[in-house]
């Protein structure tokens, strides 16, 4: 793995300004610190992925088929008669350069092939070249070039080099949407086999075995024993969660990844102890154990494919309606692709809540609503018992994850439901928040470790708007809800901001929430002391 | 190179009529036949173009929300800029199209000292396109004057309003100096600007100069060298009319104008400057945020593999059994 390189060395290295040389003219560089490996041959394989064989990054033969370049250019005809928005990304775009500093990784790269714009012209010059009549005649004049290995290889490192966050799509005149194109280049690359490993061993685990960590049925349950048990040390109320519980009034999915690692374990404490005090009706899946969905980073198939398993359990069990968890891309998934996918829900019912009888009407069709829409209608209707003195010692920013923020536009439940549980909550600047929020430097797969000085370049502009406030107003938790956030904010912040800890929304409302029959509470779920004296009920 | 030769081009085309006309006496190549061609081939490639881009079905509703959705009753959603249905739809597109509501966020990136990035406002590069666009607009209404007749009176309200300032004879239109100087600006931030020069390619260039060419050439003919608009009204009525005459001693400047725009009529269909069209159509501003609510059809949604639950109990059968997890088969 490649050495880290220290705050300073990384600052000191950005450029904006572009070199002399087109960008045409220079030839990709893999840069270690900047990629992640290569799919293994095990991962393609599970997946039914072409072109399986080991193969390595660093080396000059990527093994790929004879007509390699044939394979992709029927590709690019296949997709631009499947998507218009293919069709007219590749078209429409007037180099205007709105898009070109909006990246967060060109902004802590300087690298000018992360400017949005010059990632598709990675594409388009292929799609110039071979699909329009000026490109074909005009060549170069008309920004045009040859599909080569060098053109592939320079794609597989830059949309592999792009979260799909959709921050460049809000600044766009036309709406171009690099993500739309990074999806589109995937399923290219994914032709050839040229996942990588980050991607495609978490996608066949889910494939498998339901979800990304490859957890087996039992290991979920002795993993949810396990918060069951810290539960109960720090509450003294023992919760008693079901799984694959046939008749139950509500499934819930969230993403694994929660059931795994701090502080994802925390949130999941959470939704724990939040379902138990409400004495909700649900149940937990092995089978559908994911909600996240790295199908979606791959090709549409392989996301469609990953998501059937929400409703064809929630169709199994016979529940009523599902309720997701925090995450990211799994409600871009959700709210915009799922009832597409594998629709109409029409064996559900519309998303009401038992305890509130709200109607959720804006899921009326997909029957599948959002843990911080729920929990702000149950705050609303004050059924929750709350004491946010007990998170008085946190001052609490909000992170909007992309796909929540760009690709559904959820701003206020969130906010509302931390303003009711914590007493101190600063917003970070205008420019970085709501739909211009800044990924985390993480998203879309690329969360592993070998690629982290990437990692910390792309989430610099996050990181830095948390130094503001941590500077203006002693910040020191970063709320978020996507479970991608939750493994990728800690060692962001422990770089660029030490003293900032990440959560989940959930955790902070479990750490307020009042429940029937609790011992007093000295600690958070984290087994901090709990900095305010609970007075006795003033 | 990228700057220099879509130059050289204009100036070619420009030498090239000027010859043509003055030397060689083609006016009936460059007054009736490439005229009717250019309307010709910008009509049917126009049309070619957002038909072809229309048979590419929208397989998902992917917008692009840029503000509250729509949920919770008590929660207010934000109609223009995540709407939820057709009305707020509309909204949005005409926000986008008739104001350029996205380029209106533009910011600058600074990187300061601390380190500190700083998000600059940036609103010129909106003005300047705004301006371009809108003057570009007015410019071509008010050419209408030159093939209807009688005049209609908002067409001549318009060119009074674009002349209210009343400076010069003939009035100065206001429109057209707007026009050349926000596309002179959109040229100067192409090259001057590091990034912007960067990114821009040939086909970016060419359609400044060539308008900033046919900006000129208008400019010089209405207040400069002076021609005869009853003249050119009666060729343009001709050629409306298919019964083209050539106007007569009309100066040469007259035919670089219109071969000019001629040029670009062609030129529109086969490029970049199609996104007058594309934006019309861009799924990710176009569409509602009500995929929960709505099922959107894909249609060329086709069956795919699975993993059925029945294959993953046969897998982990015993092992869900051992700690107590429900299974369908015993």
């Amino acid at each position: 793995m490649a050495k880290e390189p220290k705050p300073q060395e990384i600052i000191s290295q950005i450029n904006y300004n572009p070199p002399q040389k087109s960008w045409m003219d220079i030839p990709v560089e893999m840069k270690e610190g900047m990629f992640c490996y290569g799919a293994k041959e095990k991962s393609l394989q599970t997946l039914d992925f072409p072109n399986v064989r080991s193969w390595s990054v660093l080396e000059e033969d990527w093994k790929l088929p004879e007509k390699w370049d044939k394979i992709v250019l029927e590709g690019i005809a296949e997709r631009l008669k499947k998507y218009r928005s293919f069709k007219i990304f590749m078209d429409i775009c007037v180099r205007c350069g709105a898009c070109a500093d909006k990246c967060h990784f060109f902004l802590g790269s300087g690298d000018p092939k992360n400017m949005p714009v010059l990632r598709a012209e990675l594409l388009r010059s292929i799609y110039r070249k071979n699909f329009t009549a000026a490109g074909k005649i005009l060549g170069k004049l008309a920004g045009a070039r040859k599909l080569t290995l060098n053109v592939l290889k320079e794609w597989w490192y830059y949309f592999y080099q792009c979260s799909e966050c959709r921050r460049c799509s809000v600044f766009c005149p036309y709406g171009i949407d690099t993500a739309e194109i990074t999806i589109i280049a995937r399923e290219l690359l994914n032709l050839l086999g040229l996942n990588i490993e980050w991607i495609a061993g978490p996608a066949a685990n889910c494939y498998l075995k339901g979800n990304h960590l490859g957890l087996e049925p039992h290991t979920i349950k002795n993993s949810i024993d396990f918060l069951v048990d810290e539960i109960e040390e720090k509450t003294g109320v023992r919760v008693s969660p079901t799984f694959n519980r046939k008749g139950a009034e509500i499934l819930f999915v969230t993403p694994s990844g929660d059931l795994f690692a701090d502080p994802g374990t925390y949130t999941c404490m959470g939704y724990l102890m939040l379902f138990h005090e409400l004495g909700l009706d649900y149940t937990w899946s092995t089978y559908a154990s994911e909600g996240g969905n790295f199908g979606f980073f791959t090709s549409m198939e392989l996301a469609k494919r990953l998501n059937t398993k929400i409703y064809a359990e929630a169709k199994r069990l016979g529940v009523k309606w599902i309720l997701g968890g925090e995450c990211g891309h799994m409600w871009r998934v959700i709210n915009q692709y799922m009832d597409t996918f594998n629709g109409p829900a029409d064996f559900l019912e519309v998303p009401t809540s038992p305890i509130t009888g709200t109607k959720f009407e804006n899921a009326k069709s997909t029957k599948m609503t959002h843990i911080s829409e729920f929990t702000a209608d149950l705050i609303k209707h004050k059924k929750l018992n709350l004491d946010p003195r007990r998170n008085d010692h946190l001052k609490v920013t909000f992170h909007d994850s992309c796909n929540v923020a760009r690709g559904m536009g959820m701003f206020e439940e969130p906010r509302y439901v931390i303003k009711n549980v914590c007493n101190h909550f600063y917003e970070m600047p205008e420019n970085t928040i709501r739909e211009k929020t800044f990924c985390c430097g993480s998203g879309s797969g690329l969360n592993a470790s070998e690629n982290m000085e990437m990692r910390l370049r792309g989430g610099l502009p996050r990181a830095n708007a948390v130094k503001y406030v941590q500077e203006q107003y002693g910040v020191n938790m970063l709320a978020c809800i996507c479970a991608i956030d939750r493994a990728a904010l800690p060692p962001l912040m422990n770089y660029w901001v030490p003293g900032v800890d990440v959560t989940g929304v959930t955790e902070l409302v479990a750490n307020a929430l009042v429940m029937k029959g609790e011992k007093k509470r000295t600690t958070n779920l984290r087994g901090e002391d709990l900095s305010v004296e609970e007075k006795a009920d003033v | 190179m990228k700057i220099l030769f879509p130059l050289l081009v204009v100036i070619i085309l420009v030498g090239l009529v000027f010859m043509g006309v003055q030397e060689a006496n083609l006016h009936l190549l460059f007054g009736i036949i490439i005229p009717y061609v250019s309307v010709t081939i910008f009509i049917l490639g126009v049309i070619a173009r957002v038909v072809n881009w229309s048979r590419s079905p929208v397989p998902f509703r992917i917008p692009t929300t840029c503000g509250q959705q729509k949920s919770l009753s008590w929660i207010k959603r934000d109609c223009l800029e995540n709407p939820s249905n057709a009305v707020g739809v509309i909204g949005r597109m005409a926000l986008e199209i008739l104001t350029f509501r996205s380029l209106f966020r533009n910011t600058q990136t600074e990187l300061k000292q601390g380190p500190y990035l700083v998000y600059h406002e940036e609103k010129l590069l909106w003005l300047a396109a705004l301006a371009f666009h809108w003057s570009f607009l007015i410019v071509v209404i008010r050419h209408f004057r030159l093939f209807i007749e009688p005049i209609p009176g908002c067409l001549s309200l318009l060119c009074s309003l674009d002349g209210f300032m009343e400076i010069g004879s003939p009035v100065v239109f206001l429109s057209g100096v707007a026009l050349l100087g926000a596309v002179s600006f959109l040229l100067l931030r192409r090259i001057l600007s590091p990034k912007i020069s960067y990114i821009s390619l040939t086909a970016d260039y060419f359609p400044l100069f060539l308008i900033i060419a046919i900006a000129a050439s208008g400019i010089l003919m209405r207040y400069f060298v002076k021609v005869d608009v009853i003249d050119i009204k009666a060729y343009t009525l001709g050629l409306l009319s298919l019964h083209p005459v050539i106007p007569a001693d009309v100066s040469v400047i007259f035919y670089i104008h219109l071969f000019l725009v001629c040029v670009l009529l062609v030129y529109i269909p086969f490029s970049k400057l199609m996104h007058l069209g594309g934006i019309f159509l861009s799924p990710t501003r176009n569409m509602a945020n009500n995929n929960r609510l709505k099922r959107h059809i894909n249609p060329w949604n086709y069956p795919v593999k699975v993993h059925t639950y029945e294959e993953y109990e046969e897998h982990f059968r015993e092992k869900m059994k051992q700690v107590g997890i429900p299974v369908e088969k015993e």
